[in-house]
């Protein structure tokens, strides 16, 4: 530790901590814009300058490191000229633009201009005008207004790990681009917007629409993946219009993934925004009476066999109140896992994240099975990425070849040959697992999803214990689920009775589907009664027999379970669209007229039910960590693994559940990744 | 007290004799390497320091000390030793006489300074331009290699070095040490924050030392004739014999090596054939190269030129690049080609220099015609200290004490300039300008 004075103030910083950071410990703000927590330091904005006794000049106190017993002053006559002179030279060849650009009233140079620039510009000159740049769908550029602080040229150097800007030219012709203009492939695109400290980088689908100050904002929480990445909803009247990442450094740190950023826009569309019944084969209007009635004559017929299933976005309220209303009605037919991924929920650790994403930063190997964390679950790669960077990670990989991970990976194989092999300790990667000390392997849900998913799931197990990645002190078995509602419903115990596979091709006569919009329910048979609760209009509607309007993530004050087991509240941004009710509320009108009143008329009242019932819950966010006292494995048999290669989700990473589909956003990112060369051909 | 000819280190300076290894050896080059070598690496750094040299290439930092930096114990990191011979300061051009005529003091300098820092390798970063002098260097060095004298086991020491070059791409930035570093890692050239200084953390991240060519080239001689035989030279704290380039309104431009502290006007009148149209004739020198500061005549009457009493007239040795300027020199027009300059050379990478060099440069053309006001000589003034010592590297330090120098000894002429403006354009109608 060393001891440093900021301007008479004692603190003690460890020692090769950076001025700006002893004087952040000091309660001393210091001004920056090149400067970013999470990003290697730049020292070229000039703006930190600060006083350091016995320095002849200012020194960049973001790069220089804290000596025992420095003393340094921020409020000096050197350090206000200093600054005064760098806000200058930012702003002579700053458009000051202000009155039309995206980042006024949130703008670093905005508030930092306000604080030590002049009232009045000495500048007479020609100021420099700057060509923008084609960036892609998402970003948007107005490259007059950068001030070249390549904190962008960082973020995807570094945490993006997509190498794709640069600063071209040099001296005052210096200009950030992708070197030749294409869009940026990377899906955490959005946060450049966000680090940008001025107007350079602004959000495309955001352009002139709405000033900060005019914006409500809603915590909320990320589901369209697994990561629960932590939300800002901004809306005005009763509109979503962005969605920013909030600071949580054991989730998402600060970053978001642009699926999750920029997918709102299909809140606004497809939405069932009132109940439908199907009479003469067709879909019609109806009351909320009259659907609840419908489905009262379908559900509570004699001998009706029921059955229920809950979708990859159902919150954990409305799944527990689906739960009880079946078990009223004398069900237990529950299926959660409508990927058909064969998950074993006996234990909650077969089926989470163990290791935490936290965690990942302390692990020394790791073991990737049947998963593109890139595109599944993007921010959470962010992370393993970061440990990459950090060195002395050997990450290997069992899935298709040749995946770019924005990392070096060792690609051991596609299939079920592979993993016996590393099961068995005969392949070559076990050294490099054995000899690590905190060893971890992800897998993807989707390589459950198959016909031998039991055995897989056992597999993969195995190969944990095998190469100690199970240890009382190490729990390094991850699953990697897909989307926001997963984990919740396993938690829950939403898998008993009948299987999906069997709910949906006849075996029941009547079936709740919760939450479940994308589902494909063509196979269901007529004699089959399917209630679709939801909040899109996408395949499920289309084979519904009832349809009753939910809410989306944005619309709901709700609990999620991140795919680590985080349990994470999400709050109300909106309100959910026409006729449409929060989905718990649904369930419990529902129940009433079903003559099974659900005991909770109150969201507190449902919360301490589901607290009581599954302590879980209890914990909040807090997640006990690292603990594998019981080895035993799930329940299959290695000898049946077949050895197909293992699948990766199908489809594109903009378009994967019924929000992302519906919006035009994700549309035009798809037309313009996905499918380039159709593009091309327009 | 010129020098005299038995004292000189560049003895080949002219080119009269051959470069290669034979002509070399006869004019006393390699001789007795093995010798100094193997006197070790502390007598070395300690002859170096009592020899009082500082660096040749425009800031002076004694070298001994610079050397005594690098980590003592070798770790699993090697030391590297870097020449700067990026030489592309306006008004120098002494290194390059040094390349291709005189390379083998070079090298072998770079010999004895791997052994003073502990390197086994040394990279020489050639200006790009110099092609030519490129290749002389690079067959010096394979003749040297030949000859065993550097190399596996050089000069039959059992110390291994091998010396690299490298060609540079055309930015004067790169002439930074820590700019050509980055530039030799093959990165774009960008001064990078210091601390940590090179000796700690340097190429690849090793420790490395950048000396300029003539200190490095110098460094043989010193060792082979003594440190007290160089330290004889000039005045104290700035001993030894230097090489400087004169040019500009003399007879006789060229490059000479003399005896530091020799007064300014006694090395224009021997070497340069004195100023064009006699002393009378001249309006100002810059002493050190386009980074400092001009000097106007009544200085330049006695200034002794080192480092020191340079100093105390707020310029610099610099480079030893003396330009000089008689009384049919536009000064201002000449300052704002040098800002042109210093602007298009920004690295761009901070702030005060990316944006202060383009608005140093428009300032001075309209000062060029006068198209200003008086009060903007101040605001030019004050825009030249807000970059000043606020930037990464020292580049824009000397591109702005050019204009500094300007202000200081010459504003009277700035206002006349502006008064002749007005007074030619008085009724015309005012200039809209940009702001507005």
């Amino acid at each position: 530790m060393a001891k440093v004075t900021i301007d008479g103030i004692e603190v003690e910083v460890p020692n090769g901590a950076s001025v700006l950071q002893a004087c952040e410990a000091a309660g001393v703000e210091i001004p920056r814009f090149c400067y970013h927590e999470r990003l290697s330091v730049a020292g070229n904005c000039r703006m930190c300058l600060v006083e350091v006794e016995k320095a002849p000049k200012p020194v960049a106190s973001c790069a220089f490191p804290v000596a025992d017993g420095m003393k340094v002053f921020t409020d000096t006559e050197m350090v206000r000229r200093a600054r005064r002179g760098v806000m200058e030279f930012l702003l002579i060849n700053h458009p000051l633009d202000c009155p039309i650009c995206d980042q006024g009233g949130e703008c670093d140079l905005q508030d930092q201009a306000m604080a030590y620039g002049g009232d009045a510009s000495r500048y007479k000159e020609e100021k420099r005008v700057v060509k923008d740049k084609y960036m892609g769908p998402l970003v948007k550029t107005i490259m007059t207004r950068c001030i070249q602080c390549t904190r962008c040229i960082r973020f995807a150097t570094e945490v993006a790990g997509t190498a794709e800007l640069g600063a071209t030219s040099r001296g005052e012709h210096m200009e950030v681009g992708t070197y030749v203009e294409k869009a940026l492939t990377s899906e955490l695109s959005g946060n450049l917007i966000d680090i940008c400290p001025v107007g350079a980088l602004t959000s495309r689908p955001y352009a002139f629409v709405s000033r900060p100050w005019e914006l409500q904002k809603a915590d909320g929480i990320d589901v369209l993946d697994a990561t629960g990445t932590n939300i800002r909803i901004d809306t005005r009247g009763g509109e979503v219009l962005r969605i920013l990442p909030r600071i949580n450094e054991d989730v998402n740190e600060e970053w978001l993934a642009d699926r999750g950023r920029f997918s709102f826009d299909g809140l606004k569309r497809k939405r069932l925004d009132r109940p439908w019944v199907r009479q003469g084969g067709k879909l019609v209007p109806a009351t909320w009476q009259q659907a609840f009635e419908a489905i009262a004559a379908a559900f509570t017929a004699p001998g009706a066999k029921l059955g229920a299933l809950a979708g990859d976005l159902a919150d954990v309220e409305s799944t527990l109140a689906l739960k009880e209303l079946m078990a009223s009605l004398g069900s237990n037919n529950l299926d959660c896992r409508t990927d058909g991924a064969a998950i074993d929920t006996s234990r909650r650790d077969f089926y989470s994240f163990n290791t935490s994403i936290a965690g990942i930063e302390e692990a020394d190997a790791l073991l990737i099975i049947g998963s593109n964390p890139r595109t599944e679950a993007p921010v959470l790669n962010a992370r393993i990425r970061k440990r990459v960077v950090a060195g002395g990670f050997p990450v290997g990989v069992v899935g298709p070849q040749g995946m770019d991970l924005t990392y070096g990976h060792d690609w051991l194989g596609e299939g079920g040959a592979t993993l016996r092999a590393l099961a068995s300790g005969a392949h070559r990667f076990c050294e490099v697992l054995r000899t690590a000390k905190k060893p971890m392997l992800i897998l993807g849900r989707n390589a459950l999803a198959r016909a031998d998913g039991a055995t897989l799931l056992a597999v993969a197990w195995q190969i944990a214990a095998f190469n100690g990645m199970l240890k009382p002190d190490w729990h390094g078995f991850n699953l990697l689920h897909r989307f926001g509602g997963q984990h919740g419903a396993l938690d829950l115990g939403f898998v008993s009775g009948l299987p999906m596979a069997k709910m949906l091709t006849g075996g029941v006569d009547a079936l709740w589907v919760l939450g479940a919009d994308g589902q494909d329910l063509s196979a269901v048979p007529a004699s089959t009664f399917v209630v679709v609760q939801g909040h899109h209009g996408d395949a499920a509607a289309a084979r519904a027999d009832v349809i009753l309007p939910g809410a989306a993530y944005t619309e709901k004050d709700a609990a999620w379970v991140n795919t680590e087991g985080r349990v994470q509240l999400g709050f109300q941004a909106v309100h959910p669209p026409g006729e449409a009710r929060e989905d718990w509320k649904v369930l419990r009108a529902a129940s009433a007229v079903l003559g099974k009143p659900l005991p909770y008329d109150t969201l507190e009242a449902l919360r301490a039910r589901l607290v009581s019932a599954y302590p879980v819950f209890a914990q909040g966010d807090a997640l006990p960590r690292f603990a594998c006292t019981d080895t035993t494995g799930p329940a299959g048999d290695i000898s049946g693994l077949r050895d197909d290669a293992l699948a990766l989700p199908a489809g594109n990473y903009w378009q994967q559940d019924p929000i992302s589909r519906a919006s035009e956003t994700m549309a035009e990112c798809a037309r313009t990744y996905a499918a380039p060369a159709a593009l091309a051909a327009e | 007290m010129a020098l005299s000819d038995k004292d000189r280190i560049f003895t080949n300076l002219y080119g009269v004799q051959h470069w290669g290894l034979e002509a070399a050896r006869k004019r006393g080059n390699w001789d007795g390497t093995k010798d100094i070598i193997l006197k070790g690496r502390d007598w070395i750094i300690e002859e170096v320091k009592n020899s009082g040299l500082r660096g040749r290439g425009g800031a002076g930092f004694p070298t001994g000390m610079k050397w005594s930096f690098m980590p003592k114990q070798a770790s699993e990191r090697p030391h590297y030793l870097v020449v700067n011979s990026d030489e592309s300061e306006p008004g120098t051009c002494k290194d390059r006489d040094i390349l291709r005529h005189d390379p083998h003091t070079l090298i072998e300098g770079c010999l004895i300074a791997g052994v003073g820092m502990g390197a086994h390798a040394g990279y020489i970063y050639v200006r790009g331009e110099y092609y030519n002098e490129h290749l002389i260097l690079q067959a010096a060095i394979d003749e040297a290699y030949a000859a065993g004298l550097i190399g596996k086991n050089a000069c039959g020491t059992g110390f291994d070095f091998d010396l690299y070059v490298h060609r540079g791409a055309g930015a004067y930035i790169c002439g930074e040490e820590t700019a050509l570093i980055e530039s030799l890692e093959g990165k774009k050239g960008m001064p990078r924050l210091k601390p940590p200084f090179p000796a700690a953390v340097g190429l690849y991240g090793c420790p490395s030392t950048v000396n300029n060519v003539e200190t490095i080239a110098v460094v043989p001689t010193i060792l082979r004739r003594g440190a007290a035989w160089f330290a004889g030279f000039g005045r104290p704290r700035n001993s030894g014999t230097k090489i400087f380039c004169i040019q500009g309104h003399v007879n006789k431009p060229c490059n000479v090596e003399e005896e530091m502290s020799m007064p300014l006007k006694e090395l224009i009148e021997r070497h340069a054939g004195g100023v064009r149209g006699g002393w009378d004739n001249l309006l100002a020198v810059i002493p050190g190269g386009s980074s400092t500061p001009m000097l106007p005549k009544s200085i330049c009457d006695d200034v002794l030129m080192d480092f020191d009493a340079l100093r105390d007239h707020k310029t610099g040795l610099g480079t030893a690049g003396v330009i000089v300027m008689d009384k049919s020199t536009d000064l201002i027009k000449a300052i704002a080609r040098l800002s042109k300059f210093y602007k298009h050379e920004s690295c761009g990478q901070c702030t005060p220099c990316r944006e202060g060099m383009g608005w140093v440069g428009r300032m001075m053309d309209r000062m060029v015609e006068g198209r200003a006001e008086v009060a903007e000589i101040d605001v030019l003034e004050q825009v030249t200290r807000q970059i000043e010592g606020h930037t990464i590297c020292a580049l824009a330090d000397g591109g702005v004490w050019p204009v500094q120098g300007l202000i200081r000894h010459f504003r009277p002429m700035m206002e006349e300039r502006i008064a002749a403006y007005k007074a030619r354009s008085a009724g015309a109608a005012p200039v809209a300008l940009a702001a507005e």
